[in-house]
Order: structure tokens, then C-alpha cells, then sequence
């Protein structure tokens, strides 16, 4: 758990074959800004972000994040319209993020997010 | 948001919602609602009969590996009575399938089936390595579907098994659907939503998953942790199916029904007579004996023309014809053995768990 109120630490996991976008490493741990920019821009500082258009780190901030820091190739299998690409599964803390708002949903410290990608042969 | 509560047996905390209906549900109720619809598509469509012997195609990937689980726990739970294999065919890709068929013998131990690898290398003498280093990128998917088709019924044969059965699910089907509307294939249409198809003298092939979303499907996978393989064929650019893949995944995003709606459509479509009456009848290949709608079945004509350095003749009627020029296919010339349908008792001894 994060120590610090201004960041917070999560639990990534990949699976389905999304992993091999993101350094086909399954597991990731990752820190956060608690507030961020209301327009998903991941490049500036925590300090940055207490301009006045800020908003709680949600779901869709992180998968901005998740694009521009881990992401290694072909962004454009992981999201589209500013989510991820039809065919994603989500979870949030092992629930389908289709109950707990999907990009909308504010992220807690320690949270744990899970994203699958359904397209690989079966 | 606060939690929502399962809609089925309103306690546990809900944590799936089904794209099928909507409905929101913790995840005990979720395996037994997807495993009783399995198991219903298996009843209603009457797939068994106690004593049957059915092969599982496994490749290694979510859906045959979901599909064996689920397979042997309603076998066990309903008393099917069935003897289940797994049943994969090794196409010869390195770095794909060697991996892949690593997981089918870990499922092996894990539901304790026994396993039969049969590779293409020992039924044509040829790996799919060795295919696209003659043919290159543009039609190894021609020879891989062909040969994948024989083979799975030839293994299935060595096998001695009444059944195979895949895992294609919801959303394959659906996508086969638009492909062949797309392609105008009227006849394929109707034949491709069945659950289960059966030709001259091959074996029963049918669909458990017919009406299971790939959603499900993977959500199952990952609830139970079940030990899966997910990587593209490294030589699979089937671009056309891609496209339709990812008009289909669109379409449900917006209305998670389209997918049941279309096999619905491919249903409903009945095939007229004189559309019928364009289909070959069936025969059988004077070489190696596998059904086929000419004198030569598909995997040979691929075959020959590989064996005598024309890997086109197969594909295309110019390329044939220039075959055919060059005279008769000679003596030598290396053959698939000759078919044998199954009959009483396993032709071949299998691997058994250890
Ligand atoms: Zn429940
Ligand atoms: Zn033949």
C-alpha cells in the first residue's frame, strides 16, 4: 500500500495474450497520481495535476496510463475510442467492470485490475 | 457504485454480467448457469448416447481447453456415459504449436484423458514450416485448413471414436455466418450454424459451445484459473476472418444480442432444392480413400503439387493445368495412407495418463 495520499499503488495483470503487447510480462505493479488531468494526459507531474481541471484517477486514466508508459507495441490492439478494444475483458478486484461503471469507476489504492483480450484462437 | 447482489440466488455479491441477457450474477451462480446451458445445447440436440466414444479437438487454446473441463464434469455429473480423448493435431509451427501442445499434455494430467498427437508431418510428410518455406505467406492457409480437416478425422479414426467435438462458441459461429454471407455462400450458410454435421462415412463433428459467448467462455477460464494457451498462429493472417472478427466484436459492444441474433439468421436461412442440387455428391479419393466430391480429394491435389515442386497446382486451375502437361503424377510419388473409417476397437495404441 502507498504510503503517500498523493499516489496510489495497483495490481495489473494481463492475460489472453494481451501480455504480449506489454513486454509479455504477465504481472505489473504500478503507481498512479491520485488526481489527474481531466483530459488523460499521462505526461505531467502529480505536482501538475492541482491545476484547476483535475479529476480522481479512474479506470480510464489508467488505461491511458497503461498505453502510454507500459504499452510496447501496436496500441491500436489495445484501445480504441478511448477504451480499451471491443473483445477486452475487464475486472476490478476479479469483478467484470461492467458492474462497477468500467472507465468510471475511481480507483482505490491497492486496487487490483485485470485485462484479457478474448480475440486469440481458441 | 455500490455492489449489486446476484440476480439467481440473491446473496452472494454479483460479479459477472451476462452479455446474453444482461443479468448480473456472483460467480457460483455463473458456473452453474454456464455449465447447465452447455449442458442443455448437449440434451436438446440429443449429441449422445451412453457408451459413445468422443474425442475433445484440443489445441491448447481457451475454448477446447474450457470445452475438455466441462466436458468431463457434466459427463460425471449427468452420467453421459461417455469415454472422452483428446484428440490434437500438430501442424509442424515452430514456436507456436510446440508450445501450445505443451498445455494439451498438462490437460492430459489434469483431467486425466487420454491424449492422441497426430502430426502432419507423419500423415503428409510435411510440417507447416517446411509448407510455407516452398509456398510463402499468401495461401499456407489454404494447405493448413485442408489438411487440419483430414487429420482430425484420420486421428479421430486411429482413435476409433464415434464423435469429435470442438470448441467453437457463439461468436465463431456468428462470424463464419457473415463471412459466408459476404462471400455469397448461400449453401455453406445454413450448414455452418448446425450443431452438428456429419458427411459421407467421416465422423459426427458437433459444437457443445454453439450457443456459448466467448465472454463467458474466458471469464469461466479465469475464474477457475484454468491452464490455457493464447498466442496467434505466427502464419495466420486470415485478414478476411480478422475483419469480420472485429465487425462482430462492434456490433456487440452496442448490442450484446447481435451475436445469438446472427446465428439466428444463418438458422433461418433454408436451402432450396436447386441450390442443393449445385453441391457434388460425395465419393471417395482413389488415392487415399478419405471422402472427397472428386476423384482426388483436396489434401491429395495440395499434396501432389508440394511433392513435385508446383505448390500451386492445387490452388489455382492455371497452375494445374501446367501440372497436368508435365504428364502423370509418377509412381513414386509420396501418398497419405489409405483411410480407414473406424470399426470396433482402437486401431492404434494411445498414449494413457501415466
Ligand atoms: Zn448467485
Ligand atoms: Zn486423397
Amino acid at each position: 500500500m502507498s504510503t503517500d495520499s498523493n499516489t496510489m499503488f495497483l495490481k495489473i495483470e494481463f492475460g489472453g495474450g494481451l501480455e504480449l503487447l506489454f513486454s509479455n510480462q504477465r504481472s505489473h505493479r504500478i503507481t498512479i497520481p491520485s488526481t489527474v488531468p481531466a483530459d488523460n494526459n499521462t505526461s505531467v507531474t502529480t505536482k501538475d495535476a492541482a491545476s484547476p481541471a483535475t479529476r480522481p484517477a479512474d479506470v480510464t486514466y489508467l488505461l491511458h496510463h497503461l498505453r502510454d508508459h507500459l504499452l510496447k507495441e501496436r496500441e491500436e490492439l489495445f484501445m480504441e475510442n478511448g477504451t480499451v478494444r471491443p473483445g477486452i475483458l475487464v475486472l476490478i478486484n476479479d469483478t467484470d467492470w461492467e458492474l462497477e461503471g468500467e472507465g468510471e469507476y475511481l480507483l482505490k489504492d491497492g486496487d487490483e485490475i485485470v485485462l484479457i483480450s478474448t480475440l486469440h484462437g481458441g | 457504485m455500490a455492489p449489486q447482489t446476484c440476480a439467481i440466488c440473491q446473496k452472494a455479491k454479483a460479479m459477472v454480467k451476462r452479455p446474453k441477457t444482461g443479468e448480473q450474477i456472483c460467480r457460483e451462480c455463473f458456473f452453474y448457469v454456464f455449465e447447465t446451458e452447455v449442458h442443455n445445447t448437449i440434451t436438446q440436440a440429443n449429441l449422445f448416447k451412453p457408451g459413445d466414444r468422443v474425442a475433445i479437438g484440443a489445441s491448447g487454446g481457451k475454448d477446447s481447453t474450457v470445452l475438455a473441463y466441462v466436458m468431463k464434469m457434466l459427463n460425471e455429473r449427468y452420467q453421459y456415459g461417455l469415454e472422452l480423448f483428446l484428440l490434437s493435431i500438430d501442424e509442424g509451427i515452430t514456436g507456436y504449436r510446440d508450445d501450445s501442445l505443451e498445455t494439451v499434455k498438462r490437460n492430459q494430467q489434469q483431467y486425466d484423458m487420454p491424449l492422441k498427437i497426430l502430426s502432419y508431418d507423419e500423415l503428409y510428410g510435411w510440417t507447416m514450416d517446411a509448407i510455407v518455406s516452398q509456398v510463402g505467406r499468401k495461401n499456407n492457409c489454404t494447405f493448413c485448413g485442408v489438411f487440419r480437416r483430414q487429420a482430425l478425422d484420420r486421428g479421430a479414426a486411429m482413435l476409433n471414436v464415434d464423435h469429435i467435438v470442438t470448441g467453437h462458441n457463439a461468436d465463431d459461429i456468428a462470424e463464419t455466418v457473415l463471412m459466408n454471407i459476404m462471400r455469397g455462400d448461400i449453401a455453406r450458410l445454413g450448414r455452418c450454424t448446425s450443431i452438428c454435421t456429419q458427411g459421407e462415412d467421416t465422423i459426427r463433428r458437433s459444437k457443445p459451445f454453439k450457443y456459448a459467448y466467448e465472454k463467458e467462455i474466458v471469464m469461466y477460464a479465469y475464474f477457475k484459473k484454468l491452464d490455457y494457451f493464447s498466442t496467434e498462429c505466427i502464419y495466420s493472417p486470415d485478414a478476411y476472418r480478422g475483419h469480420a472478427r472485429v465487425f462482430l466484436k462492434d456490433l456487440e459492444a452496442a448490442r450484446p444480442s447481435a451475436i445469438i441474433d446472427i446465428i439466428h439468421s444463418g438458422e433461418a436461412f433454408e436451402v432450396r432444392e436447386e441450390v442443393k442440387a449445385t453441391q457434388r455428391v460425395q465419393q471417395v479419393c482413389q488415392r487415399c480413400g478419405y471422402m472427397s466430391s472428386n476423384a482426388l480429394c483436396k489434401a491429395c491435389t495440395l499434396l501432389e503439387g508440394l511433392e513435385r515442386g508446383m505448390a500451386n497446382s492445387g490452388i489455382t486451375d492455371r497452375a494445374r493445368k501446367k501440372l497436368d502437361a508435365e504428364g502423370p503424377a509418377p509412381d513414386n510419388l509420396r501418398t497419405i495412407p489409405f483411410f480407414k473409417p473406424p470399426s470396433g476397437g482402437p486401431l492404434i495404441a494411445i498414449e494413457s495418463v501415466s
